[in-house]
């Protein structure tokens, strides 16, 4: 009996504690469902993408007490990087107590598949930066979804820019013969009409060669890319398969200088197991690593100096993964501050704010520089038809100790580019019977 | 020519990476009649466990962490984790499932997998890690000079390792005491008991040489690729080389280490470029299935026979 008061007792006070909390949170919390990935195949790319968002929020809690007084509060669900238990996250962080959730990023393409079409019912804006699908750029068919900086079609179009840049002109990639290594996943086919496109504009040839899941052996793909002898490799893998590649490619003897990966193959994570055969490798990025920008420091100085950094290796803070992450933070706080000025400082905003504030997100190299993240990331600016605001993409080269900077902010081919996202943003309309909306028309 | 023997060569070094893997598995099915699904796991458990220690000794201890004795302490410990995981392994799991149909032990085998997943990444971290064995990765050079074949030195030292792995194993089953004892588990677990073979001390026996082996294999495969996650992926690998060898015969596992790895580079090849390529994933496995048709106990299986 004495028991069961306890019980009952200890069950009253959670529940007016909880009642407490939910309703100080109302007034003056901001919540965010996170679906992390930190176990699994893929968790060094989670954790540092994870660990830099989260570590940017505590730094605007620490530092600024918040955006306009609004405490960023987050909760995480696993999801291992495995679609169905993405979804199963997309569900659960929904929402939490009495607060909705504002943004799903999932950091995983087939998440990002399975979750689609559910948040326009749901008016949760999915973003979905560095992943597919390059269409969903097109915002007057895809309103709820983001693919901001830079989607998989942009990427490929600025590795050939690169390699023209290489080549010393564009007219130079003429006869040039480019093998394309591709893992065997939908996000390593994504890129294919873009080179498609821009080899039939520029003269040369591609050849693909597909790598089956998860690619920890290739030896015969690099045996026939020995025999093909091209003059370039273009390297869309991912996890194990990015330092089997380089590994391969140094037993086969080709040049690591000669390879061009995308930015999943971009990380410290891809070329340390490697080791000397990475070095030479270049990878584009939309996050350059490195800890010289003042955000990082102020991310040191602010959460780790206090013992309150999420990466469980501090070592790892600035480094490819962990900047993407403080870009993803970047972008949710600026968006929130835009959706708190428009729709009311101070106050929690909802998902179809949330949605109307990324649409209409600026950052230019002076709101960049103030945030103390130039050179961290390119210049944004989206609009209704544009919902991925920028498309330039930047090369570093592994020096076999880091990554080193070998080019500027690179301009994707918009001709060809947004003529690929018209015609499959239209055939997907199309075929769902959706009607675009009239932009021009859209404040 | 050139290039078919270059493809050729190069599969058969694969395949007896992949075989020393599947080793693994024909251990403790050939002593215990259980299908170990955590032997991927292991391999991943094995790996990281002897890098998390080649980073954290020199930080405990204070020594150099280029200091030579670290290799053989940080393995020295790590092969005694092994044993203290076979010991666990066969108290929590296995002693009390003793008798039990194969499908359950299978089934007990599953779990202990994602078990081992979560704490391997809990106790060292998610982070993707290099491992250099100093065993150099160029190819040989006068084979590429001479007949301009390129085959790796680390394939052929990993292949070497392999071959007297498997030499070790197959002396220790025939002519060991201990050997003709798992042996016997394997037939009857009840049988092996009533003649006095200690069984509970044969399983831990048996899990800590599979331990060892997925540390060989953890190593291996951990300085080719880098010690992370896939490295529980190897155990796909094994599978088609454990079907067409049998599951049962330590030798099974090398042939059919070489048949799976010359054939599925063969076929990614030469058939490959005709139906769109990355077939070597699903190609052992179709050529297992067409050999479980001919030869359903593998080429080296013995042939299970039941008396009505």
């Amino acid at each position: 009996m004495k028991l069961k008061k306890i019980w009952l007792a200890a069950v009253a006070a959670s529940t007016v504690w909880g009642a407490a909390a939910v309703g100080s949170a109302q007034a003056a919390e901001q919540y965010l469902g996170l679906p992390s990935y930190r176990v699994g195949p893929y968790a060094a790319g989670g954790t540092g993408v994870f660990g830099g968002w989260i570590d940017y929020m505590k730094l605007i809690n620490e530092r600024d007490g918040g955006v306009n007084g609004v405490k960023l509060v987050w909760q995480e669900c696993e999801t291992e990087y495995n679609n169905a238990r993405g979804v199963e996250c997309y569900e659960r962080l929904k929402q939490r107590g009495g607060q909705r959730n504002v943004l799903f990023a999932p950091v995983s393409t087939g998440i990002t598949f399975g979750v689609f079409e559910r948040v326009p019912q749901d008016k949760i804006p999915l973003l979905s930066i560095g992943i597919g699908r390059s269409d969903t750029a097109d915002g007057s068919v895809f309103p709820w979804v983001f693919p901001m900086i830079a989607t998989y079609w942009s990427q490929a179009s600025a590795i050939v820019g690169y390699l023209g840049q290489r080549e010393g002109g564009m007219d130079k990639l003429k006869g040039k013969k480019i093998a394309v290594l591709y893992l065997d996943f939908a996000p390593g086919k994504e890129p294919f009409p873009v080179l498609d496109r821009l080899a039939q504009k520029w003269g040369f040839t591609t050849e693909k060669i597909a790598v089956a899941m998860p690619g920890n052996e290739q030896q015969a793909q690099w045996l026939q890319i020995r025999q093909m002898r091209p003059d370039y490799v273009i390297l869309l893998t991912y996890g194990v398969s990015n330092p089997t590649a380089l590994k391969t490619a140094a037993r086969t003897g080709f040049p690591a200088d000669r390879i061009v990966g995308w930015w999943w193959a971009g990380a410290e994570e891809d070329v340390v197991p490697a080791g000397d055969a990475a070095k030479g490798f270049v990878a584009g990025a939309f996050n350059p690593a490195g800890t010289d920008f003042p955000v990082i420091q102020d991310i040191q100085k602010h959460v780790y100096a206090k013992g309150q950094g999420d990466m469980q290796d501090p070592k790892r803070v600035g480094s490819t993964y962990y900047n993407r992450g403080v870009g993803h933070g970047i972008i949710y706080v600026e968006a929130l501050r835009l959706a708190q000025e428009k729709f009311g400082k101070g106050q929690p905003v909802d998902g179809e704010q949330m949605r109307w504030a990324l649409e209409n997100l600026r950052l230019d190299e002076k709101r960049l520089e103030a945030i103390g993240a130039k050179g961290l990331m390119p210049e944004l600016a989206l609009s209704c038809a544009d919902h991925e605001g920028s498309g330039r993409v930047r090369f570093q080269q592994w020096d076999g100790e880091k990554w080193v900077s070998v080019s500027d902010w690179i301009e994707p081919d918009r001709e060809v580019v947004r003529a690929l996202v018209e015609e499959s943003a239209a055939a997907y309309a199309k075929e769902k019977g959706i009607t675009p909306r009239d932009c021009s028309k859209e404040q | 020519m050139q290039f078919f023997l270059e493809v050729l060569i190069g599969g058969l070094l694969a395949g007896m990476l992949y075989a020393l893997v599947a080793l693994g598995f024909v251990l403790i099915f050939k002593a215990s009649g259980v299908f170990n699904f955590a032997q991927g796991a292991m391999v991943f458990f094995a790996a990281l466990t002897f890098v998390g220690l080649t980073e954290r000794l020199p930080q405990w201890f204070g020594f150099s962490p280029e200091w030579a004795g670290l290799f053989w302490i940080a393995l020295l410990l790590t092969a005694a984790i092994m044993v203290l995981f076979a010991w666990l392994v066969e108290r929590f799991m296995l002693r009390k499932l003793v008798n039990q149909p194969a499908i359950t032990l299978f089934m007990a085998t599953i779990g202990l997998t994602y078990l081992i997943e979560g704490v391997a990444q809990g106790m060292w971290g998610a982070m993707v890690r290099g491992l250099d064995l100093g065993i150099s990765d160029e190819p040989v050079m006068w084979l590429l000079e001479r007949h301009n074949l390129m085959i790796s030195k680390f394939d052929l030292v990993a292949a070497a390792v392999a071959g007297v792995l498997v030499a070790v194993l197959a002396f220790f089953f025939q002519y060991t005491k201990v050997g003709r004892a798992l042996r016997a588990v394997a037939d009857d677990h009840q049988a092996a008991l009533s003649v006095g073979i200690p069984l509970q001390r044969i399983w831990v026996i048996v899990w800590a040489v599979a331990g060892f082996v997925a540390i060989v294999a953890g190593l291996v495969w951990g300085s080719r690729n880098g010690v992370q996650f896939a490295l529980t992926f190897t155990a796909l690998k094994a599978l088609p080389v454990l079907i067409l060898g049998g599951l049962t015969s330590v030798p099974g596992a090398i042939v059919g280490g070489l048949i799976i790895g010359a054939s599925e580079k063969l076929a990614e090849v030469y058939l490959g470029p005709y139906v769109g390529g990355g077939i070597d994933s699903w190609f052992p496995y179709v050529l297992a299935l067409v050999f479980l048709l001919i030869r359903p106990e593998g080429l080296f299986g013995e042939k299970h026979i039941d008396r009505v």
